[in-house]
């Protein structure tokens, strides 16, 4: 009859218990949350003062996990970029000419001179001046060059694809080449812009890699996107190069090889240092801003803020005996396609350190410093996406949802207790029970309550007694066949089952498809309906069952009433 | 004494009117349709591209001076609309600034938010910008694709899981509630204007999984008593099944309700459209599971297994504790 072995009962209270446990520290929230944080800053090594005592406001053999609020909930800024994946394949080719031009030369007598075109930046145009029928053999020599794709699915293949124009030699990167390209492109995109915002310094950004070229970003207590944007967005490629002439024609030819780039008070969002300048520079840079080990805001011999950085020893020595060949000459400082300045060498700089002045702000120099430090982005961002949301806008939400949970559960239960008496009181005890679980589970898996997410439980305290409520109307449906209450009892159980399984793999099936589509604020309503069924399913058929089976062998009752 | 929904035992023809039901459902889907194609739907960001700024001021929000400082900038089409929320505090006067994603722009403008956000800060001084959000058109279109794809997902899921666990009927009848589920909800959107984003479509999905939890138990009972009667007419054994689960049907639909009412009226004006297209999809998905799903089951004729010539068919309680 209404037997329960004893290990079941042990193990439904105890998963019971679990479950409260794990839910308990989101009753403290702002607390648990400032031990957390401190018991960080000691595992960093923090020594400050207060941290100790942050860190005993909870007891640390208790439960710590909290649920995470999502950005709507507790305000932040949230960005999806597209990595310009493209960027890479022009570095790629210009580093390659130097070598095609030494294999080239090497050969002048057999394919004459060679000159290099203007072309798509994607590809390099090779031009035969004296011999043009030689093109196959010179596209032959530079074939020799390619090197097998270093990547899974682009085995077997080479990394450049060699074609003939006319008199041109047309070098460009090969399909399965640039697959790889993107590939790793995006990786270094995506853990240079973790390292950035680490050095800033939040809590618990979310960065994560969207399909084959994008990077999802979320920051909760960031002000705004566009913060945000300043401290990602900017690729801080920086580079040194020969300046062969200055000028201040913005349309002046600069020559195969060189490049023109404006003076950084061009642009008009910054700072109007030499309006109308322009530099007419060598692509290929001396050093570049790879070979940085350190980079230190500081402020110059007059008092303005500039960057102090540090060459690694290969970067030192390259700069050193640049210096030490150029002396008189002007040199230019790049970031990002701008010309920082271009100083003139005075003399020979050994040891690999210098100074970037420019028309700095002092929070200018030190952003600048941080960009410097965690490394180039390889490529541009282009942001789809931005969505800021500030952190009254969160917390008036939290309220609201507060409110509507608890005048929800209330309503509720009492609905409950007036419709089907003590047993509704079990189905509420077993509802409670139900809510604490799903903010275990949320703290457990370290899941996200979102806006939508909040709603989510909200359907579920609704929805939950569904299953008890399938199961009282059938006891009440048994009852009338007259079989006792106990058998009215275990048959209602069983035969609600069916309908109990069937109506929530359907629902959950939907959750599950809601988690898979979707995204932020939408997967942590899938996250909050789909731990609903679990635990609803769980509480109804098992710990009300367990609930009315001690009560009924205590109080044996002859009839029951539900 | 109890609280009782429906009587103890009810006995109600659910099918006497089936033509006039399925009348009623087939206008309404005819209505919802014309108005979703002559209307179309008030797409959010997430769908259409463009950024919305939420302010939040201590003055009164004057619809009027905001459009003149914004229509300066000549950013094509600007909605603005004041939100009234009985959560606000006295002092809290919130506006939804809705602008048109640029022609020709792939990616979000930071520029645009900062003018946008300059200008408005010259009309109130004391302006707050609670939330800014910018999706491109790029994301957009991919949002709108993906969204559908969950849609239809969930629906085929559903139609297969129906299938394996009952008979073809049932998943058709079940399936065809679902889709006039979902289309009365995109017809009340469109028709009331309310601005349909990427929430809704969670909500529509819920609506999806709620309306079939519905059906699936109304169904759940069908198949049973198909067991228990085998000789009993199929529009009478119907009748029966639905008369059998129409105090848990009303319980169940009622304290969803009670709890969604709850957050509609105290949650924020955040989720409020998400909430109504919820409570909403309650409100059909209960209608539909008996009038819709089940009176297609009735008009498929359900095979039945009449092969087994079973001597105590149609005999009641044939099958109980067997």
């Amino acid at each position: 009859m209404l037997q329960f072995d004893l290990w079941k009962r042990v193990l439904i209270w105890g998963i019971c218990a679990l479950g409260l446990l794990l839910a308990m520290p989101n009753a403290f929230y702002t607390r648990v949350e400032a031990h957390n944080d401190a018991v960080t800053a000691l595992e960093r090594g923090s020594t400050a003062p207060g941290v100790q005592e942050q860190a005993g406001m909870w007891p640390s053999f208790l439960p710590s996990g909290l649920v995470n609020l999502g950005l709507d909930l507790r305000g932040g800024a949230h960005l999806l970029a597209e990595v310009q994946v493209a960027d890479v394949y022009e570095t790629r080719m210009q580093g390659m000419w130097p070598e095609i031009f030494a294999v080239l030369r090497e050969e002048r007598g057999q394919i004459g001179t060679i000159r290099l075109q203007r072309s798509a930046p994607d590809e390099l145009r090779i031009r035969l001046n004296e011999k043009p029928d030689m093109v196959d053999e010179a596209a032959a020599l530079v074939r020799g060059l390619a090197r097998p794709v270093v990547s899974l699915t682009g085995a077997g293949s080479s990394d450049i694809e060699v074609t003939t124009e006319g008199a041109d030699v047309i070098v460009a990167l090969s399909e399965a080449e640039r697959l790889a390209t993107d590939d790793r492109t995006v990786q270094q995109s995506l853990e240079i812009i973790r390292r950035r915002i680490d050095e800033v310094g939040t809590r618990e950004p979310t960065i994560q890699r969207q399909g084959s070229d994008r990077i999802l970003i979320q920051v909760p207590g960031i002000g705004s996107a566009s913060e945000l944007k300043d401290i990602i967005g900017t690729t801080a490629q920086l580079t040194f190069q020969p300046v062969v002439t200055r000028t201040s024609n913005p349309d002046m030819p600069a020559g195969a090889g060189n490049e023109l780039l404006p003076a950084e008070g061009n642009d008009p969002s910054s700072r109007a240092s030499e309006e109308g300048v322009y530099y007419v520079l060598e692509k290929a840079p001396v050093v570049t801003g790879e070979e940085l080990v350190d980079a230190q805001p500081s402020f110059d011999q007059n008092g303005r803020p500039a960057v102090s950085f540090r060459f690694n020893p290969g970067g030192a020595r390259k700069f050193g005996d640049y210096t030490a060949n150029n002396i008189g000459n002007p040199f230019a400082i790049v970031l990002d396609d701008a010309v920082i300045s271009a100083p003139v060498i005075q003399s020979h700089i050994p040891g690999g350190s210098g100074i970037i002045t420019g028309n700095f702000t002092v929070e200018e120099s030190t952003n600048l410093a941080v960009l410097l430090r965690a490394g180039a982005l390889p490529a541009g961002l282009n942001f789809l996406e931005e969505r800021t949301i500030g952190p009254e806008l969160g917390a008036d939400s939290i309220a609201a949802g507060k409110i509507a949970c608890i005048v929800a559960g209330v309503a509720v239960l009492f609905f409950m207790v007036a419709s089907y008496g003590l047993f509704g009181i079990f189905a509420n005890i077993a509802l409670t029970i139900n809510v604490a679980l799903i903010f275990g589970m949320l703290s457990l898996i370290g899941g996200t309550l979102t806006l939508p997410g909040i709603a989510g439980i909200v359907l579920t305290i609704g929805m939950a007694v569904d299953a008890n409520v399938l199961i009282f109307e059938r006891i009440r449906e048994e009852l009338k066949t007259a079989k006792g209450p106990a058998r009215a009892i275990e048959l209602g159980y069983e035969k609600a089952l069916s309908a109990i399984v069937d109506a929530n793999i359907t629902t959950f099936i939907t959750a599950l498809i809601l988690y898979v589509m979707g995204s932020g604020p939408v997967r942590g309503f899938a996250i909050t309906l789909g731990l609903g069924i679990l635990t609803s399913v769980f509480t109804a058929i098992y710990v009300t069952r367990v609930i009315i089976v001690i009560w009924y062998s205590r109080k044996r009752p002859q009839k029951i009433e539900v | 004494m109890r609280l009782r929904l429906v009587p103890q035992e009810t006995n109600w023809d659910f099918f006497g009117r089936w033509k006039l039901w399925f009348g009623i459902s087939g206008l309404m889907i005819v209505l919802a349709m014309v108005s979703f194609g002559a209307r179309g739907l008030n797409y959010g960001i997430d769908f259409r591209g463009g950024t919305t700024i939420r302010t939040q001021s201590a003055e009164p929000v004057d619809v009027g001076a905001y459009r003149d400082a914004i229509a300066a900038l000549g950013l094509g089409d600007v909605t603005i609309t004041e939100v009234f929320d009985p959560n606000f505090a006295e002092d809290q006067n919130v506006a939804m600034v809705r602008i048109q994603a640029q022609d020709g722009q792939e990616a979000v403008t930071a520029q645009m938010i900062a003018d946008v956000e300059g200008a408005l800060q010259g009309v109130v001084p004391d302006i707050n910008f609670v939330s800014v959000e910018s999706v491109g058109p790029k994301v957009s279109g991919e949002l709108i694709q993906t969204a559908v794809i969950a849609v239809v997902l969930a629906i085929a899921a559903v139609l297969f899981y129906i299938w394996l666990r009952f008979e073809w009927q049932f998943a058709v009848g079940a399936v065809l509630a679902l889709v006039h589920d979902v289309a009365l909800t995109i017809g009340v959107f469109s028709e009331l204007n309310i601005r349909f984003d990427l929430a809704i479509i969670a909500a529509l999905l819920t609506i999806v999984g709620y309306s079939l939890n519905d059906t699936v138990v109304v169904f759940d009972r069908v198949r049973e008593n198909l067991r228990k009667y085998k000789l009993m007419p199929l529009k009478q054994l119907l009748n029966l099944s639905i008369n059998e689960t129409l105090s848990r049907t009303m319980m169940t639909s009622l304290t969803t309700l009670i709890a969604l009412i709850a957050l509609f009226v105290l949650g924020g004006d955040v989720i409020r459209g998400f909430v109504f297209a919820m409570i909403w999809g309650v409100i059909v998905g209960t209608y539909s599971s008996i009038f819709v799903a089940s009176a297609i089951l009735l008009r498929l004729d359900v095979k039945r297994d009449w092969s087994k010539q079973d001597p105590s068919a149609g005999t009641r309680f044939a099958d109980v504790d067997a």
